[in-house]
Order: C-alpha cells, then sequence, then structure tokens
C-alpha cells in the first residue's frame, strides 16, 4: 500500500467519523442510544455524519461551514450530492453545528474538519474532504442494493437518486436507505468520480436557502431566539481602552420592562480582543429590543478615556521620522537593492495612503446564549465557532461536549465575526441573568467598537535601467498590525502585514519589503481578504506610474515584468507555489474584454490591476469616466483562474460581489477618530455605495481548469481599488494615491 | 350558520383595550404596547414577522422595508401610533396567500440574488414598490433604490428587476 493511499484513508476516516457516532467507518459500534435518529428508527437514515434519506427518497445533506454570503452551503452539498449521483431537486440542506467532543484533558476535539469562514477556505477543504463523504453513501446503497437483487455489487450502476441493475431493475435512494444505514460502512475510500462523470459539478446551481430568503422565511442569526429570552443592549465605552468613570441607572431601571442592569467590566487587555467582552460598559437587559433602546438612552454614564487614539492625520504625520528608523521587521531581502538603486538610470517614487474603515456587515453582531449549570448554547454570527467554544468554555468551565454552537446563516462576516467579543459579551450576561439572552449591538454600537482595517502606508521606490527595466524596488509599509494585541510576539506581527512572496518578489533582482510598526490604539481586526486588499493597491497603482513615467503601456509593463510563465515559491496562504503564467494569463483576458488597445476618444479611461489572493489569480480592468464632478464606472471586467470551479453561478457572484465591495469602498469609505473616539455613528457618515454609483455592466471570465478548486469569495477585491484608481488617471491624468479615492479626486481636480 | 359561543349571563365583558389598529399582510392586529415603539421592533418582537431585517435605525439601509398603504417605508423609522388605520405588506406578505411567489421572488431565485440574503427582503420591497410605479423601469429608475449591500448583489439585483418586469408585462397582455 502506498504512504499517499494511507494518508487518504487516515483522512477518510478522519473525516467520516462522527459524535453523533451512528455510523463509524471502519469500526461497528452501536448506534448511541440517546441520538433523535436511533429514535427515529428507519424514518430517516443516517448514512454518515453528513447524508441521511427519508424514506420518500429526500436527500438531506449536513452543511457543516458556517454561510455568511460566500455559497459554503450549496458547494458543500453539490460536492457530496455529485459523488451519491443525489437527485439535486430532492436534496435540502441543512445547517450542521460545530461539531466538538471532549478528548479526555478538557479539550476539544473536532469531529468534522473545516467548520469556519476564514481566507475562502471552505470550498478547498470540502473537496478535499466530502467527495470522499458522498462516494461512501453511494457505495452502502450500491451494497444495499445488490443484496436486494442478489446481484455482485460491482454490476449495478447509480443514476439522479436510483441504483440500477444491468437487468433494468431500480430501486430509489429512499427504498434502499434503512438497509443501506445498517450495513458496515466501507472500510477504504471509495472511488472518487472521474471530471468527466460530473453532473453537477462546474454546472450552475442557485443558492439552497434562495426561496427562503426571497420569502423572509429565512432565519438569520439575528432572528434567532428562545423563550423566555431577554434582551440586551450595552453602552460600551466609546474610547478604545476605556473604562467606567460613573453610572446612573435609576431611570434605567425604572423602565417598565427593564430586568437587570449590569455594568461589564473593563477587559484583561492580555485577553486577545477575539475572547473576550469588547469594552467596559453597562448592559441592560429588558423583555425586548424597544424597551432596552429605551432603557440605555436612560442611563447617566460619564467615561474614562483610554489611552489617546491617534487619528490618521497624525499618524501620517509621523512617518517622515518613522521611515529614518531601521524597520520592525525585513520581510524579503532579494539582492542589494540600495546599490541596485544608486546604480539605476532613473527613478520613480510614491507613497500611498489607505484610510481606516469599518466592517459595516449589514447583520450587525448579535448573539443569542443560554448558560446552564450542565450545558451551554450559542446562536451568533459567527465566521470561528472554534473561538466561540473556547471562549464559553473560558466563561464557564464547562467541557467543549456540554457546549452547543450553532450555525445560522449569517448577514455577511466579512471577517468582523472571526472576533467573538459579541459571544463573551452575550455568554458573560447570560451566565448571571440564569436566562437565555439575545445581545443586539446596534449600528451605531457596530460604528464605534468595531475592530477596525487600519489606516496604512506603502512608500515605494523603483530604480529602472536604461532600457527602463526594472532592477531595483523597495516597498515599505508602515500598518498597525492585526496581532499586535493577540498574544502574538513583536518578530510575528509582519505576518498579517506583509507578503513576501507577492508580486513583484521574485521578478525583480533587487527586492526589500520592509514592515513599520504602527500603532493608533484603534482595536484592529480581520476584513476581508486581509491586508491582501490594500497591498495590491500600492503595487498596482505603482506599476501604473512606473509605465506613465517611462512611456510604456501599462499592460505591456506588466507583462513583461511577469516574463515566461513559471512557477515562483509562495510561501503563505495560496501557496505552495505562484504561477506567473496564470497571472499574465487573467491580465489578458481581462484587457482583451474591455478592448484595451482600442483609442479613446470620448474622455473614458481604462485601468487594469491584477493580484494573487489565497490561490486565486484575478485580474481586474475598469472603464470610467467622469460626468461633472460624478466618476462613472462604465464596466468592469474581472477575469479569474479559481481552479476547478465548483458551483459557476456561486463563483461569479462571489467575485462580483467582491469587486463591488472593493469599489464601494474604495470610492467614499473611511473611519476617522475625533475627540478620542469614532466620529462616524451611522451608514450616513459611511455611505456603502449603491446601485447609482455601482457599475451596470460587470462581466466575468473564469478560466476553465482541472486544478483543485481556491474558493472564490475574496479573491476579486484587491484589484478592484488599483483598477479604479488606474481608470481614473487614464480618464482625467490625475494620479490618485489615497483611499478613498473620491474625496482625494475632488481635491486634486 | 356558524353558532355564537355560549358565555354566562350577567358576566360583564372584558373592557376593550385601547391600542393601535393595523392589518399586516391582510391579518387585522392590535399594539397595546408603546405607542413610540417602530414598527420594526413590533414585527420582529411581537409578531416574530423577522424577514424585515434591522440594519440600522435612521433610514439609511432599507432592510427593514416595507409597503405602507402601498408606498416604500422604513419600519425603523415608522413609530407604531403614526400607523392607527393603515395597512402594511412585508416581506412574508410579498408571495400569495396559496404561496404562489410573486414575480420579483421568482425572479431573485432564477437570478440568484441573493448572497448573504439579509439585505434582500429590503430590496424586493424596494423593487415591489419601484414596479408599481413603474411597470416598465429604466436603468435610471433602478439606480433610484438606494438599499444597501455590502456583498455586492447590485447587478443580480437589477437583473432580477428587469426580468420580473419583462414576466409582469407578458402577464398583462
Amino acid at each position: 500500500m502506498s504512504a499517499s493511499h494511507d494518508a487518504s484513508r487516515r483522512r477518510f476516516l478522519k473525516v467520516l467519523g462522527s459524535a453523533s457516532g451512528a455510523l463509524i467507518v471502519g469500526l461497528q459500534l452501536p448506534v448511541r442510544a440517546d441520538t433523535p435518529d436511533a429514535l427515529l428508527g428507519d424514518v430517516v437514515s443516517r448514512l454518515n455524519p453528513y447524508v441521511r434519506i427519508e424514506p420518500d427518497g429526500t436527500i438531506v445533506i449536513g452543511a457543516r461551514d458556517p454561510e455568511v454570503g460566500q455559497g459554503i452551503r450549496t458547494a458543500e452539498a453539490r460536492i457530496i450530492a455529485e459523488e451519491m449521483d443525489a437527485d439535486w431537486p430532492r436534496v435540502i440542506v441543512l445547517p450542521m453545528t460545530l461539531a466538538a467532543e471532549d478528548d479526555g484533558d478538557g479539550e476539544p476535539r473536532w469531529t468534522l474538519g473545516h467548520q469556519e469562514a476564514r481566507g475562502s477556505t471552505g470550498v478547498p477543504a470540502a473537496w478535499n474532504d466530502l467527495r470522499a463523504v458522498g462516494a461512501s453513501a453511494r457505495e452502502l446503497l450500491i451494497r444495499a442494493a445488490a443484496q436486494r437483487f442478489g446481484v455482485d455489487a460491482r454490476t449495478l450502476r447509480t443514476q439522479l437518486g436510483k441504483v440500477i441493475a444491468r437487468d433494468g431493475r431500480a430501486l430509489g435512494y429512499g427504498e434502499l436507505a434503512a438497509a443501506a444505514s445498517v450495513l458496515p460502512p466501507p472500510n477504504a475510500a471509495p472511488a472518487l468520480k472521474s471530471a468527466d462523470e460530473y453532473r453537477l459539478l462546474g454546472q450552475d446551481a442557485g443558492d439552497v436557502d434562495a426561496r427562503d430568503i426571497v420569502t423572509g422565511r429565512q432565519s438569520h442569526a439575528i432572528d434567532k431566539i428562545l423563550g423566555g429570552a431577554l434582551v440586551a443592549v450595552i453602552a460600551r465605552c466609546p474610547f478604545p481602552g476605556g473604562d467606567l468613570s460613573r453610572l446612573d441607572a435609576d431611570a434605567a431601571r425604572a423602565l417598565k420592562g427593564v430586568e437587570q442592569v449590569s455594568t461589564i467590566p473593563r477587559p484583561n487587555p492580555s485577553l486577545p480582543l477575539g475572547a473576550r467582552p469588547f469594552a467596559a460598559g453597562v448592559a441592560v437587559l429588558a423583555h425586548d429590543t424597544w424597551t432596552a433602546l429605551r432603557a440605555r438612552e436612560l442611563l447617566k454614564i460619564e467615561w474614562k478615556p483610554g489611552p489617546l487614539v491617534q487619528s490618521d492625520d497624525a499618524l501620517a504625520a509621523s512617518l517622515d521620522a518613522r521611515f529614518e528608523q531601521p524597520p520592525t521587521t525585513v520581510v524579503r531581502n532579494d539582492g542589494d537593492y540600495d546599490h541596485a538603486r544608486k546604480l539605476s538610470h532613473r527613478a520613480v517614487r510614491a507613497r500611498y495612503r489607505i484610510a481606516t474603515v469599518a466592517h459595516a456587515e449589514l447583520e450587525p453582531p448579535n448573539c443569542l446564549a443560554q448558560v446552564q449549570s450542565d450545558r451551554a448554547l450559542i446562536v451568533a454570527p459567527l465566521q470561528n465557532p472554534r473561538g466561540a467554544l473556547g471562549v464559553v468554555q473560558g466563561l464557564t468551565g464547562l467541557r467543549p461536549s456540554q457546549i452547543e454552537i450553532r450555525l445560522p446563516r449569517s448577514g455577511g462576516g466579512m471577517g468582523r465575526t472571526l472576533d467573538n467579543d459579541h459571544v463573551a459579551e452575550a455568554a458573560t450576561l447570560a451566565k448571571t441573568a440564569k436566562k437565555p439572552v439575545k445581545l443586539i449591538w446596534t449600528r451605531d454600537d457596530a460604528f464605534a467598537n468595531d475592530a477596525y482595517r487600519p489606516f496604512a502606508v506603502h512608500e515605494l521606490e523603483a530604480g529602472l535601467d536604461r532600457k527602463n527595466r526594472i532592477t531595483a524596488w523597495r516597498q515599505r509599509i508602515a500598518s498597525t498590525s492585526r496581532l499586535a494585541g493577540r498574544g502574538e510576539p513583536r518578530e510575528r506581527w509582519w505576518l498579517s502585514e506583509a507578503h513576501p512572496d507577492d508580486p513583484p518578489a521574485g521578478l525583480i533582482e533587487n527586492f526589500q519589503l520592509d514592515w513599520f510598526a504602527l500603532d493608533s490604539a484603534l482595536p484592529r481586526g480581520n476584513w476581508r481578504a486581509g491586508s491582501h486588499g490594500v497591498n495590491a493597491f500600492a503595487v498596482q497603482v505603482f506599476l501604473d506610474e512606473i509605465a506613465v513615467a517611462t512611456k510604456q503601456d501599462p499592460l505591456q509593463l506588466r507583462l513583461d515584468l511577469l516574463g515566461e510563465p513559471r512557477q515562483l515559491p509562495y510561501r503563505g496562504h495560496g501557496g505552495p507555489v505562484l504561477d506567473t503564467g496564470r497571472l499574465a494569463w487573467v491580465l489578458k483576458l481581462a484587457a482583451d474584454a474591455i478592448g484595451w488597445t482600442k483609442k479613446r476618444t470620448d474622455g473614458h479611461g481604462l485601468g487594469l490591476a491584477f493580484h494573487f489572493t489565497y490561490g486565486g489569480y484575478v485580474a481586474h480592468a475598469l472603464e470610467v469616466s467622469m460626468e461633472g464632478t460624478r466618476l462613472v464606472i462604465h464596466r468592469c471586467v474581472i477575469a479569474a483562474h479559481l481552479g476547478r470551479v465548483i458551483n459557476p453561478l456561486g463563483a461569479r457572484a462571489s467575485l462580483v460581489g467582491a469587486t463591488l465591495d472593493g469599489l464601494s469602498t474604495a470610492l467614499g469609505l473611511r473611519i476617522t477618530v475625533k475627540d478620542g473616539r469614532i466620529a462616524q455613528t451611522g451608514f450616513k457618515e459611511y455611505p456603502l455605495a449603491t446601485m447609482a454609483q455601482l457599475p451596470r455592466d460587470v462581466q466575468t471570465i473564469l478560466v476553465p481548469s482541472q486544478e483543485a478548486p481556491t474558493g472564490a469569495y475574496e479573491m476579486g477585491l484587491p484589484g478592484a481599488a488599483p483598477a479604479l484608481a488606474n481608470a481614473v488617471f487614464a480618464a482625467t491624468t490625475v494620479r490618485v494615491r489615497s483611499l478613498p479615492v473620491m474625496p482625494e479626486l475632488m481635491r486634486l481636480l | 350558520m356558524p353558532r355564537l359561543p355560549q358565555t354566562d349571563p350577567g358576566i360583564t365583558p372584558e373592557p376593550i383595550r385601547p391600542g393601535i389598529d393595523l392589518v399586516i399582510n391582510g391579518e387585522p392586529y392590535r399594539h397595546t404596547g408603546d405607542p413610540a415603539m417602530p414598527l420594526l421592533w413590533y414585527l420582529r418582537d411581537v409578531l416574530r414577522l423577522t424577514g424585515s431585517k434591522y440594519g440600522c435605525d435612521d433610514a439609511s439601509c432599507g432592510a427593514c422595508n416595507v409597503l405602507l398603504d402601498g408606498k416604500l417605508a422604513r419600519a425603523c423609522a415608522l413609530p407604531m401610533e403614526k400607523l392607527q388605520g393603515s395597512s402594511l405588506t412585508t416581506i412574508e406578505g410579498l408571495a400569495k396567500s396559496d404561496g404562489a411567489l410573486h414575480p420579483l421572488q421568482q425572479a431573485w431565485i432564477d437570478e440568484d440574488a441573493i448572497l448573504c440574503g439579509y439585505c434582500q427582503p429590503g430590496m424586493l420591497i424596494a423593487a415591489a414598490d419601484l414596479l408599481a410605479r413603474k411597470p416598465e423601469p429604466s436603468d435610471g429608475d433602478i439606480d433610484g433604490i438606494g438599499n444597501l449591500c455590502r456583498c455586492g448583489s447590485h447587478p443580480r439585483v437589477r437583473a432580477a428587476i428587469k426580468r420580473a418586469a419583462a414576466t409582469m408585462k407578458g402577464a398583462r397582455r
């Protein structure tokens, strides 16, 4: 037996092994008596932890990852259904809960593998794990049919939810399910389909929850409730790191319907943001939301400010001095930048400024929590459910198996709910209230107490030879690390801020990438596509600036830089290699589709950008013009190489969605600090772009591929902003070096 | 003729509680709580009609859109005291009572205009209002929908509105 076969078998057993205990592959354990399935007998036949079949042939597939709008439930179910040969219209998809067993030492053992929404990793993990889940279910059904027909299982085939014999006899999965569910499961990973046998994968599938969403029946996390739950809202200290100084809650307590007013102490700063309540505060628990909100208005509170929060402007003013000092980390240093720069024929230099932004996910943080002496329940928008379980464990001392974490659909995580401060708050309140607590964050809460994507400055300098080839490149990034204040040593802080192998690293002989730590005292968190979302802006706009300065075509300059198709080593998420040919290919596709070579005489300008994000290769091409003081984005083309695409309809939704999110943010969004607190309190001051500002014509091009899928949710974001700025330059000859674009463009025009 | 329930003679009936009477999705309701309560919390907390989503408190996002006497309104900005005698349609009432979907709902499914789905009920209500006013909306008319969506569903929402408009035009013929 080969080593790789052995490894795949180990993974297969791990994936199928389940807390439910209904069937564990390779071991014949009895069905646990307390499982509802056992009570239901053969009404519901569970073939493995993910698949159950009802007698009428309805196939219920469990989706393990939290759905935040990335389409993961649809994609996971399609992968399982494909290998099962299920009849898709008869598939129902239900969310699974976080699966954790006790490991015997009080720590959780995760029994379903990947259960998170982070870094566009859901589909690649599902591709690795869940095909075998579907194939094993199919094998059980075939063996059950073989017994019924009295034939060799190898003579049977499956099609659209049926097992079919050579003589034409056929049995539906619903008729076979009860018998299949008591068969010993396969003890080796069954053979998987080859790509030419796929009927579902690669075909468009609408979101499995679509009907419930359009009829208003879909419960998002915020819609979940338990009988007897109290609604909680919290007045949080508006000064980051500050504390409560004086409280008069008499009027709030006197309001009818208010059950409790309690203080939340300033959290221990040694605990990371995602593992503790967000801030010092005063919580109001009432019988309904409106009463809780009114009571919060009646609180008389004085706050003690924390460490002074630096505004973006103050940080920017400090940078000249900061860049004189050595970097916090030299992230990459190839050749000899200083020497090559001195020898260069000419130089281009620019500094780019990225504003602080907020999450503004449409469903604000919320959490339903129940804490009892022997069990706890959490229902919340969660991208990091394992972290949520850890938070509850820490607060309650319960064992992992006593904590149920449900994963309802949520209204766009965007990275905000990778932190579990909402869970810590609700669980803390529920523990003392001894009743279920439904914690709601209002919109102004969410703006004032976010884990922001921080301010950053990128300074780039390039040296060119007499033939205008780039011989030296230095990028200096100054930002607040996401890892600062999260228990990570300072030497590692650069990891969330700079990617050592992002192009043009490896393409220029003398290359230096430096990172400088900044501290604004603002809480800093995860934001869609992470630092890729800002680093691509600096690099791709700077490439355009070099092209303009040296009178080169911006497309040709990029293609020359990428050079011959080859694989470069890529450390970090998306590696182990980056294929320069793929970047060049998607760039050419996008440029062709937008009509790059066609001369524009109508005041329209075209802009390009490419980026490699988490294994996905994406290029953007935009066409814009100025109509008076209005910037019109006429067209947008997104070309992407994402490996095999499981659900093209979903992948296109993700690519377009991330692109429009990137454009909306780049056009006009910024968080500012005034008097030590966040100035923006609502959408009126943080205006997401609407239909009128976003392009009507958005085209996606997916490169066909036989390679493993990369996921799709975040890849469309990084290139959008630089393509916009480059198109604005082409239309106006005004070079915008700041995000957001519009305030700076209006200043420069 | 159904027989009226027999009650004990001579017992004074319970006094009728003062309240705000309104019709939601064809059903009569009486709100007897705080008259200042915004409609949104009445729908969500009292009636458990959670299809109208909470996104903000200042009528800027549109996630709580309802039709108030046939016109677009934001439930977060409508105190109950202003709703005496009014008739409301929420997302739960957009389909026919037999479950047949509104052409907009079908178009939303056909165009897969979903993503996270949180803002879509409000988008659908805004679109229903638009098509009621402009059965054949131009792109410029559709641009007037100011609902907020961070997922970037806008092009699919636009396509779904056009698809529904075409369906409804065909049905009128």
